[in-house]
């Protein structure tokens, strides 16, 4: 019988997973927004999962939210990477010291 | 093993593997491939976890919004990420460490932890029945009246990142041919055209 502990497994692995991918791909920044939503990713499922054997809505609707939070970060993001490597041409993140305007 | 039980596994594992694969793939474009494969094996496991409307949403906004737009960037972007990938090495060792640590951190509270006595009680918005309201139904009754006011903040938090995006990467590049609109709505129909009447034999 599947329990709460096995999608709680699910959601830790994945977290670990998002963390190593953090600080495995430092250089490639694309990797490490996907890293982030695969945490956020797990970070829901633990909510849902709570919610769900708990009989609490509350926890899906934070979801909802951490979800917005997500596709917002991952816009973000994305538009800072895109004119970073216009004007830089590179997306390597150990460049990024250099914030004069 | 029941069905229900398979189909946790087999989604746990699509999720798992999609996500290891998303951080150890050569390229970044299979890193959103396999991003899509943990995301679609998460809505499996938010189905079989009965959260019908958080498993569409993830459905709609990660695969068919995120991950599209990773692809984007990835494929946009002209990025030696050969360059970018040769440095792997170097970092594994504390990649591996900090797992490995994080990990077992989580391996020790396990089994050992339980819902606390009045877990029960304090329920913010308990599940109502099947038959009684679906999971849409239900999560609507209580996201428009219980919660509104996150709701509207978060539809400002996606209103900010839009115009966030749009300041970002707008630029106005100086040697394009651009319309104008208000030289374009301000144009007069009368002054635009002259109807010359040009005798036989002798032009203008």
């Amino acid at each position: 019988m599947v329990g709460l502990e096995h999608y709680l497994a699910v959601g830790a692995a994945l977290f670990v997973i998002g963390i190593f991918g953090l600080f495995l791909n430092r250089k490639n920044i694309i990797i490490l927004l996907m890293s982030i939503e695969l945490m956020l990713l797990a970070v829901n499922i633990n909510l849902v999962a709570f919610s769900s054997f708990l009989g609490d809505l509350v926890g899906q609707v934070f979801t909802l939210f951490v979800l917005t939070v997500a596709a917002a970060e991952a816009a973000i993001g994305l538009a800072i990477l895109v004119s970073f490597f216009r004007n830089r041409g590179t997306i390597d993140v150990e460049d990024v010291n250099v914030m004069k305007g | 093993m029941s069905v229900a039980d398979f189909t946790f596994y087999l989604f746990a594992l699509t999720t798992v593997v999609g996500g290891f694969f998303t951080v150890m793939a050569r390229h970044p474009v299979h890193s959103v491939l396999w991003l899509i494969t943990a995301f679609v094996g998460a809505t499996g496991l938010f189905v079989l976890l009965g959260a019908e409307f958080v498993a569409m949403l993830l459905m709609i906004v990660y695969v068919g919004a995120v991950a599209v737009l990773f692809l984007f960037v990835v494929m946009m972007l002209d990025v030696d990420f050969a360059a970018l990938k040769a440095e792997i090495a170097k970092s594994l060792p504390l990649a591996l460490l900090i797992g490995v640590i994080l990990l077992l951190e989580l391996a020790t509270i396990f089994g050992t932890w339980q819902f606390a006595d009045g877990a029960q009680a304090a329920r913010g918005a308990v599940t109502p029945a099947l038959s009684e309201a679906h999971n849409t139904l239900a999560l609507g009754r209580i996201l428009y009246t219980d919660y509104i006011l996150l709701f509207q903040l978060a539809g400002l938090i996606l209103l900010v990142a839009m115009i966030g995006a749009i300041v970002l990467t707008l630029r106005h590049r100086p040697n394009i041919k651009r319309q104008n609109v208000i030289a374009q709505m301000h144009r007069d129909p009368a002054k635009a055209m002259e109807v010359i009447d040009v005798k036989p034999g002798q032009g203008l």
